[in-house]
């Protein structure tokens, strides 16, 4: 009884929760600002800006996927359309020279996704769970083949490009510059993460997790679960509307990639590998893609099936994601038992790098001989050159991905019985996450 | 007339077919496990190229027998080691995990064959046309294809109506969790049907290799339609798959052979529209719109009844 009433009341912040609170936004301000004098060559702005966009985007999907409990698998049109018609929107704005400059932009791409989503929402979200996440997929598909059809408006495969320098200039900002973006992209992200929390406070966002836990009851409480699906469709959809717009923005451009089952797919894998129970988990998925894809694909040729790889592996032994596996340790960082299991990590550690290095060694021994069969067969991958054709090579990875498979099973479940003893202190301590 | 009709019927017929191969495995992986295996269509693709790789090595007659007891034997391995584990994390996981494998096996076969279509021939058995209708050469193979999967349809409807297996199976699509209080062991089962199902859509996709294109993007393309049929049919209703798979094999192949648009109808637009978008919904074909069509049916039938045709399941 008790619990219920102080969960139902909880106790006004005291200052110092408040000063933490607030004080996290303003370091994260600081830090976007600050970020380009440390590392500002050309390149990494350009990262800076990719991962603010994707950001917003594996944020606006969690809106869905882990607080509504809802798994799309077209999540990509709305921020495609978003895309669209911001370009569009340029083009119009810079023929007639409209007073309008270009920081306000993404408010449309926003605006367009809200519409849209709004528009398509209603029907799909009558159903949830499984029923939804196909039905998602069809509407997905339906846009995406009507983008092909609508030549003069999507620009076909080509796509529809527009030139950002010729908008309307406040204060003087031409936006030519990648920095410039960079500081258009890194607001937006600030101002939309923040909106974003805010929404996880409201009402309408508590009742969107009632929806996710227990729909039957939401019923018997008074809402209708289908309205509150649908809300949460709408926001998700304003949200990937500004991130497409700022993508648009970006590469002043926009195709019908951005609208297809590939950007949906990545999406779903930022916000999962990230953690869907944590607001900040996409946030770190989104980091973490983004730097993988751009870094992965310069190592190896088959990086999308590592990124395939490491998405399954999320799914099958982290379902909470990155954030998930840190935020475990809370518990016994609180009850000071956290070096009674760091031994069995180090200790397990070791034959897991040997048999993924066994496996990584595999696969792309197999791609030289089936991808590019006729090229020399000393090859380098991940900055490692081997000889594909040497017998030893083959002996050792499979020595690494056998025999590490069998020494990591074991030690692995060492890790089992060390969190077992190390978890137990917490629990009789009653300190929870 | 009469003969785009005839030979637009056969088409289509033979395309549903096809797709209740396939949309038969689903829905009953769906029932029994609870899970939208998303990687069915990664099965299919996998069964096309076996199926080539075999009959390149062997002929077509054994890759037609090995090839789906291969992807099948993979997909039993899937829910042994992949899908049992991941089931205690709740479907959203489980759906999670056939997408990532989805994902998987569309780059291991653009590793393994390539990113072009492979050269994957019909057998010169079966190389001849069957009959002449209307002028038209009816190819024998494609005869073959009906032919098989009208068999399988009707072994299949033996095994679910007549043998103790197939009564678990029909018991487990109403009452899954009564099965299991009733003391099957339905782990057993479950990796049974998951094999099975694999099989089926293997099975179709070593018949359909030859006649369309293998390519590692086929399951791309089919497995977005493969989930419009089972959720327009009724999610976890069998009758329903099958309505929806003919439905749709019938509907698609007649929009591909219509050549009708609106300008057709009712003239050309006035050059005062020509270049604006109004201009593309004036003129585009009905054979151009035909990839879309599965999916506005998809949107009419949650509009007008969103359990789907035939379900009666809520998920």
């Amino acid at each position: 009884m008790n619990q219920i009433a102080t969960s139902a009341a909880p106790p006004l912040p005291t200052a110092t929760e408040k000063l933490k609170f607030y004080g996290m936004w303003v370091t994260a301000a600081i830090v976007l600002v600050l970020l380009p004098h440390v590392l500002g060559s050309g390149g990494s702005l350009t990262t800076f800006s990719l991962i603010g966009i994707s950001i917003i985007f594996s944020l606006s999907y969690n809106i869905l996927l882990g607080q509504t409990g809802l798994l799309s698998f077209g999540h990509a049109v709305y921020y495609g359309l978003g895309g669209f018609l911001v370009i569009h929107a340029i083009n119009i704005i810079g023929a007639n020279k409209l007073p309008i400059p270009l920081p306000v932009i993404p408010l449309i791409g926003g605006l367009t996704g809200l519409f849209f989503a709004a528009l398509l929402g209603w029907v799909s979200t009558q159903r949830s769970g499984t029923a939804f996440a196909m039905i998602s997929l069809g509407v997905a598909e339906l846009i995406a083949s009507s983008a092909l059809i609508l030549r003069s408006f999507f620009g076909g495969e080509a796509g529809v490009s527009a030139n950002r320098t010729r908008l309307f200039k406040l204060f003087g900002l031409g936006f030519g510059p990648q920095i410039q973006i960079y500081y258009l992209v890194a607001a937006w992200t600030l101002i939309a993460v923040i909106a974003m929390y805010a929404l996880t406070r409201t009402p309408l966002g508590r009742m969107c997790n009632a929806v996710r836990d227990n729909p039957e009851r939401v019923q018997f409480v008074g809402y209708n679960p289908h309205v509150v699906r649908y809300l949460a469709f709408c926001f998700a959809g304003f949200f990937a509307g500004i991130a497409g717009a700022l993508a648009a923005i970006n590469f002043e451009i926009a195709n019908s990639a951005y609208l297809g089952a590939a950007q949906s797919g990545t999406v779903l894998f930022a916000a999962y590998i990230g953690g869907i129970g944590f607001f900040i988990g996409p946030i770190v998925g989104a980091i973490f893609v983004t730097i993988l894809s751009l870094g992965l694909s310069d190592l190896t040729q088959v990086w999308q099936l590592y990124f395939g790889l490491i998405f399954i592996a999320v799914v099958l032994f982290a379902p909470g994601g990155i954030t998930g596996l840190l935020m475990m340790h809370r518990p016994l960082v609180k009850a000071g038992t956290l070096q009674q299991v760091l031994p069995s990590y180090l200790e397990a550690l070791m034959p897991t790098l040997a048999m993924l290095a066994g496996l990584v060694l595999a696969v792309e021994t197999i791609v030289h001989y089936t991808v590019n069969p006729g090229d020399d067969s000393h090859i380098k991958a991940f900055g490692v050159s081997f000889d594909a054709a040497s017998p030893y090579i083959w002996a050792m990875s499979a020595v690494l991905l056998v025999g590490g498979f069998l020494v990591a099973r074991k030690s692995w479940g060492r890790v089992g019985e060390a969190w077992d003893k190390a978890g137990a202190v917490p629990r009789e301590e009653d300190i929870t996450a | 007339m009469l003969e785009l009709i005839v030979i637009s019927t056969l088409n289509g017929i033979l395309f549903g077919m096809l797709l209740f191969l396939m949309a038969s495995g689903l829905t009953v992986i769906f029932s029994m496990l609870g899970v939208l295996n998303f990687a069915h269509a990664s099965f299919y693709m996998l069964g096309a190229f076996f199926g080539f790789q075999i009959s390149r090595w062997f002929g077509f007659w054994p890759a037609l027998l090995t090839a789906p007891l291969l992807a099948g034997a993979i997909g039993v391995a899937v829910e042994r080691f992949g899908l049992r584990p991941v089931h205690r994390n709740g479907h959203v996981a489980e759906l999670l995990f056939t997408f990532g494998l989805a994902f998987v096996i569309e780059e291991i076969v653009q590793i393994i064959w390539g990113k072009s279509p492979v050269d994957f021939r019909i057998p010169s058995s079966l190389d001849f046309p069957a009959f002449t209708i209307f002028s038209t050469n009816y190819p024998a193979y494609k005869m073959f294809m009906l032919l098989v999967s009208v068999a399988i349809f009707a072994g299949l409807l033996i095994v679910l109506k007549k043998t103790r297996i197939g009564l678990i199976v029909q018991a487990a699509l109403t009452h899954p969790h009564m099965v299991a209080h009733l003391g099957h062991n339905v782990g057993r089962i479950f990796m049974l049907v998951f094999g099975v199902g694999t099989a089926l859509a293997a099975v179709a996709g070593v018949i359909a290799g030859p006649a369309l294109v293998t390519q590692s993007n086929m399951a791309g393309l089919l497995g977005p339609i493969l989930f419009v049929v089972v959720v327009v049919g009724g999610l976890g209703s069998l009758p329903g798959a099958f309505v929806a798979s003919l439905l749709i094999g019938l509907i698609q192949t007649f929009a591909v052979s219509m050549n009708g648009s609106l300008s057709g109808a009712f003239g050309p637009l006035s050059p005062a529209y020509a270049t604006t978008w109004l201009a593309d919904i004036w003129s585009v074909t009905i054979a151009q719109i035909a990839p879309i069509v599965p999916y506005v049916l998809l949107v009419l039938v949650l509009i007008f009844r969103p359990m789907g045709l035939l379900g009666t399941r809520d998920t």
